[in-house]
């Protein structure tokens, strides 16, 4: 008999995510996704200066902060009409650069890693032969064992304190924990350094960009931070932190990555997709899509061998599952945001807890983009299958290199464990790109070119959009202006494409598609559905109930 | 207590923070606070020797996490002390390991344990609109946790603008019958303004909660006076070319360049309480008009629908 588990709050998340499977024979046979907030913000932008909107929706997320300051900026751009100088270019790349490594950082260490390392074992470590493991795997700049014996000693006493705070009640013991203890402290104690690291590596932003999180330079036309690109002290405090972040990517993050990978190896075949749709983004002329450092394509079926040319007219969005008035799917400049909440329903069997009979089967405040009626997922992933597919050398080294040193096949891309290494891997790609963008921004300087902004005109009208990739994925802005205001905004972000309900037709969405097939080993800690939902890096927040059908009786999760 | 202090000097020394160093940061705080030099010392002590971990319980409403973010953002303390040594985090839904019902579990047991003791930090905005349906956590609206676990705290900071006035998805048409923390539960929170506020101002009400057992004094509009006592114009560096008439006119001119006063671009520093140009961002890095980009208000209440167009003139 199927079990119904729903884990509501997703905790190290942004926002409020209910997810709900039906567990039979210890796998997750079904899977809904709901986002458990609705905000707004496009009906907010209606009426409003369209210089505005980039400020605006660049509040939609703090956690991925500047993504849509950028793509609506160049949304609004397209929509009148300009084009941005060189420098601009740069700076919004290196902006941008920087949001990737940083991002991924946090992401890795602060939000996911917890799902594959158990911190408490980390007490039971001998921190000699955690020194000895570390200086194996790793090139990182601590270690030794009086290092992590005070890393030891400093969570003992935590612990002792009985004040677990963050650390409390969680998964601890879960037999699906693989790591020895020596590789747990490890993984702890480089937790702690990237939680510094982070920090330091956020002044990357606010060097050009006036602060992080919600930056504050980017104007319709261009950058503000000029007197700060025309210092070149200011270059210089800005390469010298995009080192050492960079040096941690390589020297820590991807080495933790590959340990981590090397005893899951089985998460290789679980939480795979099937579509994959990448915009694209990092423009190195401007020319799009032809010079996007990240290549723009779409890959159906999982078939690499075939990367399909991208195009936003393909883009639809449904809301028959969604918590919106219903209508027929929509392009995004024909989109309408009309909310209209009724009750959580997924369709339950009949006499499940709170679920019944569907009468809407709306359980989502999430659209469910689809490109072409199909479900798509998004991310580091599709970026890499679609630069690989297509040949770029820069990505193509990475994966080959990692896919051997695992020992997998290629395969093995499409899971939950491909899309956690596709996150590291193209970290390191673009922070290797960004010492040339630094170059080139000096050396265009030197040559005299100083412009920073193209002035423009407010037209009376205009449509324009923006398609970006950011560190959660494929990200589109659509703008319509009429009467120098905005007439209609509509964005379509990473998660909805990744964690959409249902589309009109039935169809899953990626993340409810990943889930399913999924072990779990005990429904009452379902620690299995946390690696695959962290692994897409939701932007939305979890409660664990565990559903029996026969006995319509919540269990009470509790771990000690 | 001086063993706990060397002990203290000691690992700051191993993570390459010299004494000096610390006591320039602890000098800084107690200013910002607007505090008296006599009190470094024992700003200094709040970190070396804290007596006992203040319990926090940390709220996440209608927001977009970026004060939980401008509060990692913090270079000192770094996060890991304020999360390992110095405050107690009992919940926290974007850094704790717990999901699910052992999140709930405890959060509940929490405000158990801790009953009238812990710090209730609120990020985000309260929708009000069909009961608060548009937001729900574990089955339960937002509206319904706050008057849960609001009313039994020791102090509720509401942190952001969000939480303090209702933020972004307030401006109008407000979809969602957003509030800010204090209107929507008819209570007086401290309030932490900015999109996000600057993490010293939050660790400032923090330190002066547990050095001196109360809340920093508060403004009309319930900010600490020492953060958002006088207006970003008064501070502003730039201050001079206004008082001379020199303007940047458009953005990219030479004006600009010349680091001009940003007034006739929209900028709102005149309107705006907040101590930006002082305190600046990520460890004093810069703030928005450094990068010549005009404040836009962001401590004010109502800014998305006050200061709006946010490039046109006051």
């Amino acid at each position: 008999m199927a079990k119904r588990i729903v884990v509501d709050p997703i905790t190290r998340i942004e926002g409020h995510l209910r997810i709900e499977v039906e567990v039979e024979n210890g796998k997750v046979k079904n899977a809904w996704s709901s986002a458990n907030m609705f905000r707004g913000i496009e009906m907010i932008l209606q009426g409003r200066d369209p210089r505005d909107a980039p400020l605006f929706t660049q509040r939609s997320c703090g956690v991925c902060t500047y993504v849509h300051y950028l793509s609506s900026v160049r949304a609004v751009e397209a929509a009148v009409g300009v084009e941005i100088p060189k420098n601009a270019r740069l700076i919004r790349n290196l902006l941008h650069g920087a949001q990737f490594q940083h991002d991924h950082i946090v992401h890795f260490y602060h939000l996911h890693a917890l799902d594959w390392v158990d911190v408490v074992d980390a007490l039971k470590a001998d921190p000699s032969k955690t020194a000895t493991l570390s200086s194996n795997v790793s090139d990182a700049p601590w270690g030794g064992a009086p290092y992590y014996k005070q890393v030891q000693q400093r969570l003992q006493t935590f612990v002792d304190s009985g004040q677990l705070g963050p650390l409390n009640n969680a998964y601890w013991g879960h037999s699906a924990y693989k790591l020895s203890p020596e590789a747990n402290l490890m993984a702890a104690a480089h937790y702690i350094e990237a939680l510094r690291l982070q920090s330091r590596a956020a002044r990357m932003h606010a060097i050009f960009g006036a602060k992080n999180p919600h930056l504050q330079s980017l104007v319709v036309g261009g950058v503000t931070s000029v007197r700060d690109m025309l210092k070149p002290d200011r270059i210089a405090e800005f390469k010298h932190i995009w080192k050492e972040t960079q040096e941690f990517v390589e020297r820590v993050y991807i080495p933790d990555l590959l340990t981590v990978a090397s005893h899951y190896k089985d998460w290789g075949a679980i939480g795979g997709t099937t579509n994959f749709l990448a915009w694209g983004d990092l423009p190195q002329s401007e020319k799009e899509p032809e010079s996007l450092f990240l290549p723009r394509g779409v890959i159906f079926d999982r078939d690499i061998g075939k990367v399909m040319a991208a195009d936003q007219e393909k883009v639809a969005e449904h809301v028959t599952h969604a918590w919106y008035e219903d209508g027929e799917a929509r392009h995004p400049y024909q989109g309408e945001t009309r909310p209209k909440h009724g009750d959580y329903e997924t369709g339950g069997e009949k006499g499940s807890w709170e679920f019944g009979e569907a009468k809407t089967g709306k359980y989502s405040w999430f659209k469910a983009p689809r490109y072409e009626n199909r479900a798509c997922e998004v991310g580091p992933l599709a970026r890499a299958l679609v630069a690989y597919g297509t040949g770029n050398k820069a990505f193509k080294d990475v994966v080959d290199r990692t896919l051997k040193h695992l020992d997998v096949p290629v395969t093995a891309l499409f899971s939950t464990l491909g899309r956690t290494a596709a996150r590291g891997l193209e970290t390191m790609v673009i922070g290797n790109a960004m010492e040339g963008w630094i170059d080139e921004l000096v050396e265009n300087i030197k040559s005299g070119d100083t412009k920073t902004y193209q002035s423009w005109e407010m037209p009376d009208k205009g449509m324009g959009y923006g398609l970006n990739d950011v560190a959660r994925g494929a990200l589109g802005h659509w703008i319509e202006i009429e009467n120098k205001k905005i007439k209609n905004y509509q964005y379509v972000v990473p998660s909805t494409w990744n964690l959409g309900p249902r589309c009109k037709g039935g169809v899953v969405g990626p993340l409810e598609e990943a889930l399913i097939g999924t072990p779990i080993a005990d429904p009452k800690r379902p620690l299995e559905i946390l690696r695959t939902v962290h692994s897409f890096d939701p932007c939305i927040a979890c409660g664990v109930h565990v559903i029996d059908p026969d006995s319509n009786e919540v269990y009470k999760i509790r771990v000690s | 207590m001086e063993k706990e202090k060397k002990q203290f000097y000691d690992k700051l020394e191993e993570k390459g923070v010299s004494r000096r160093d610390f006591m320039k940061y602890c000098t800084f705080l107690t200013a910002t606070m607007g505090l008296s030099a006599s009190y470094v010392t024992k700003v200094a002590d709040v970190f070396a020797a804290p007596a006992q971990r203040p319990p926090v319980i940390w709220l996440h409403f209608g927001e977009c996490t970026g004060c939980s973010e401008s509060m990692l953002r913090s270079t000192y303390p770094y996060p890991d002390d304020l999360v390992l040594e110095i405050l107690s985090v009992e919940y926290h839904e974007t850094i704790m390991a717990a999901s699910g019902e052992q999140a709930e579990d405890n959060l509940h047991s929490a405000m158990k344990k801790y009953d009238g003791k812990y710090i209730c930090v609120v990020e985000g905005a309260i929708p009000t609109k069909y009961n608060g349906a548009y937001g729900k956590i574990a089955g339960r609206t937002f509206l319904e946790i706050g008057q849960e676990v609001c009313p039994k705290a020791a102090a509720v900071i509401a942190i952001g603008n969000c939480a303090s006035f209702g933020g972004i998805q307030a401006a109008a048409p407000n979809p969602g019958g957003y509030k800010g923390v204090g209107e929507a539960l008819n209570i007086k929170p401290v309030n932490i303004p900015g999109c996000p506020p600057n993490p010293v101002n939050f660790v400032g009400t923090v330190v002066n909660y547990l050095l001196l057992g109360r809340l920093p004094k508060l403004d009309n509009l319930n900010r600490p006076i020492f953060g958002y006592g006088k207006t970003v114009h008064d501070q502003c560096p730039r201050r001079s070319h206004y008082e001379y008439g020199e303007f940047v006119e458009e953005f990219g001119s030479e004006e600009a360049a010349m680091g001009y006063c940003l007034y006739k671009l929209g900028c709102k520093g005149p309107e705006t309480f907040n101590n930006c140009p002082v305190a600046k961002y990520n460890d004093g890095t810069s703030w928005p008009v450094e990068a010549g980009h005009p404040c836009i208000g962001c401590s004010q209440p109502g800014f998305w629908d006050k200061m709006t167009p946010f490039f046109e003139e006051l």
